[in-house]
């Protein structure tokens, strides 16, 4: 580890609870979607899926406790993602 | 420096393994960036002479030389080797490998081994494209473009050079990954980010695009491959697809590609007019911060590519503000590139006059490119040699010329060799005036209406054919004038100086060429990157 780097311990317990978070909103996932929500049925699950992700990132991935620059750089990533599927919508939905 | 280290240690000579593995196997970023740029000359010249063949077709209506499907495939593989094998790599690969890490005073990249992995994937990425020509079904004849419905239908060979395109991918992210990383975490002590030459900004810059945008068109070419072997309606209409939608995933990636080519070239320039006009660089934070400019703009810019392909008038209205936009930091750095100048010592030495050259083609490519972002006007010269113009205006004209200024700029610290300024600058005039005679007169027919792509045309528009053709010959004399001088100087040139230009940068303070670990010892920066006051005695040139 580097000199100046917050140390950092995550528990098992944490680990699991985790899992088990991810587990449980996959059942969720599952479940919904025997329910007819119309429109927001994707919205929906895109959200759910959105969270587990975080999770995954956050903790799996240790960057809940990393440097900053290395959230600024998935911010970099998330942001060009959600530009570009913002431009390309004012092509789909206005055809 | 002590001469016997420099001496000792010297990159070219320096034996880790026996024979051409110690090239082969080499980590040393300074020799990357040497198979990165004798393979690249190589794929050039093939391009180079796919295109005079291609202008050779032209030179009459009908066949000349060679028949119309023969014509599709040189126009595809001239494109395809261009872009993706010569000037996409171009700069960062050769330029960005030997000097960022001596620029910001670090003894290597981050990942020397990743470094070398990227050379290789390259080079399996080419291998690739040159096998299909081989194969039954014969070379590809899409386009560089690889536009569907056609590039699913086509039977020529398809999977090879988009697998080829793909693996080139890989190399691209890579070196993006590895620039970035050098850039955060080994900058010498004092080097800080508003320390660092402007070049090293570009590739930092493009370093961010190479590692965003590269993944989109990674999976758009998995998309189409998969569409051609399982028949998935992805983006063929005729299965239920969505043909716009390719063309959305393959300019978000290919739009930003352009500044991937480009926005190193500026750096290059960054470097060359401080040095020639003996003065610190007119708007140093303006040129750093609008090459991230151009980087974030031109990502969110790609649909102009598509005007006339059916998508919606809002998408067209708002790309073509979004173009427009563009324009403002690219005219930033032109300005402040002609300010620096303005008031300088000039010293007209041949990299700065490949420079000048290079501002004035970029400029009629640029300006032209406002043309084809206009809504109205693009209608009338969209898929005519006026894009063909503009397109090779920017990309030759732009990057390909300051490639050739920055083999001038840095050959005599690569090689340790100097070349024959006076042939270097003889070839300038050749190639500008054949690089004129061969593109302005595409800008013309574009605008009479000669679409571009054809193998034949109407008998009017012969005389500007002519023209172009023999602008062909011309500009390949120039080409082939310069590179000979550079081989002939690479056998028996005189030795170059440390500092042969009187440059500032760090480079110009090593050894010609540099020693294996480029510094005996990690320098102190204290200084912005271009301060002339030591060497003009005086302080008004001082950052």
């Amino acid at each position: 580890m580097e000199q100046g780097q917050k140390p950092h311990l995550i528990t098992y317990g944490t680990y699991v609870l985790v899992w088990l978070s991810l587990i449980s909103l996959t059942l969720l996932t599952v479940t919904i979607s025997g329910v007819d929500y119309g429109r927001i049925a994707l919205f929906i699950a895109l959200v759910i899926a959105f969270v587990k992700s975080v999770l995954v990132v956050s903790y799996f991935m240790h960057i809940k406790f990393d440097e900053a620059i290395f959230k600024f750089f998935i911010l970099v990533a998330l942001v060009t993602l959600a530009s570009i599927f913002i431009l390309t919508s004012t092509d789909i939905f206005f055809r | 420096m002590n001469s016997n280290f420099a001496m000792m240690n010297n990159y070219l000579t320096y034996k880790s393994k026996p024979g051409i593995l110690s090239w082969l196997l080499s980590t040393d970023h300074k020799r990357i960036g040497l198979l990165y740029l004798v393979s690249m000359v190589v794929f050039f010249w093939v391009a180079v002479t796919l295109g005079f063949l291609m202008k050779l077709e032209m030179l009459t209506p009908g066949k000349t030389i060679v028949d119309a499907q023969t014509y599709n495939t040189l126009f595809t593989l001239h494109g395809m080797i261009m872009i993706f094998l010569f000037i996409i790599p171009g700069i960062p690969a050769v330029f960005g490998n030997f000097f960022l890490p001596i620029q910001i005073g670090a003894h290597d990249v981050a990942f020397p081994r990743l470094n070398l992995l990227s050379w290789y994937l390259y080079i399996i990425g080419g291998l690739f494209a040159i096998v299909s020509l081989f194969l039954q079904g014969g070379p590809i004849d899409t386009g560089w473009t690889f536009y569907v419905p056609y590039s699913i239908r086509t039977t020529t060979n398809v999977i090879l050079p988009l697998l080829g395109a793909f693996i080139l991918g890989f190399s691209s992210i890579l070196t993006g990954i590895n620039f970035i990383t050098t850039v955060h975490r080994l900058r010498a002590p004092g080097m800080t980010f508003f320390r660092m030459p402007l070049f090293v900004w570009a590739l930092y810059a493009t370093a961010w695009i190479q590692v965003v945008a590269t993944p989109v068109v990674g999976i758009t070419i998995v998309m189409v491959i998969v569409e051609r072997v399982f028949h998935v309606g992805i983006f063929d209409p005729a299965l239920g697809g969505d043909p716009i939608l390719f063309q959305h995933l393959f300019w978000i990636y290919s739009h930003p590609a352009v500044y991937i080519m480009i926005l190193p070239a500026m750096g290059v320039v960054s470097e060359i007019i401080p040095t020639f006009a003996r003065r610190t660089i007119f708007g140093y934070k303006v040129i750093a911060f609008s090459s991230l400019s151009i980087a974030l703009i031109g990502y969110f810019v790609w649909a102009h590519h598509m005007f006339t392909s059916g998508m919606s008038d809002t998408s067209r209205m708002v790309f073509s503000l979004l173009t427009f936009l563009v324009a403002v930091p690219s005219g930033v750095k032109v300005f402040n590139w002609v300010a620096t100048l303005y008031k300088g010592s000039i010293e007209l030495r041949a990299p700065l006059i490949y420079v000048m050259m290079f501002i004035f083609l970029f400029s009629i490519g640029g300006l032209t490119g406002l043309v084809l972002g206009s809504l109205s006007t693009d209608i009338h010269v969209t898929d005519t040699y006026f894009v063909v113009a503009h397109f090779h205006y920017v990309m030759f004209g732009g990057t390909a010329i300051i490639l050739f200024a920055g083999l001038h700029y840095w050959f005599p610290k690569m090689f340790g060799k100097m070349y024959n300024e006076k042939v270097a600058i003889w070839a300038t005039p050749l190639i500008f005036i054949g690089f004129n005679m061969l593109y302005f007169t595409m800008f013309i027919l574009g605008y009479l209406g000669m679409p571009r792509r054809y193998w034949s045309y109407l008998p009017e528009y012969q005389t500007l054919h002519i023209i172009s053709t023999v602008g062909s010959w011309i500009l390949v004399a120039g080409l082939v004038l310069m590179f000979g001088n550079l081989i002939h100087a690479l056998l028996k040139g005189k030795p170059a100086e440390t500092n042969p230009w009187g440059g500032v940068t760090l480079e110009w303070t090593v050894p010609s060429p540099p020693p294996v670990e480029n510094f005996e010892k990690i320098p102190v920066v204290e200084n912005g990157p271009y301060d002339f006051s030591t060497i003009n005695g005086e302080t008004n040139g001082k950052n």
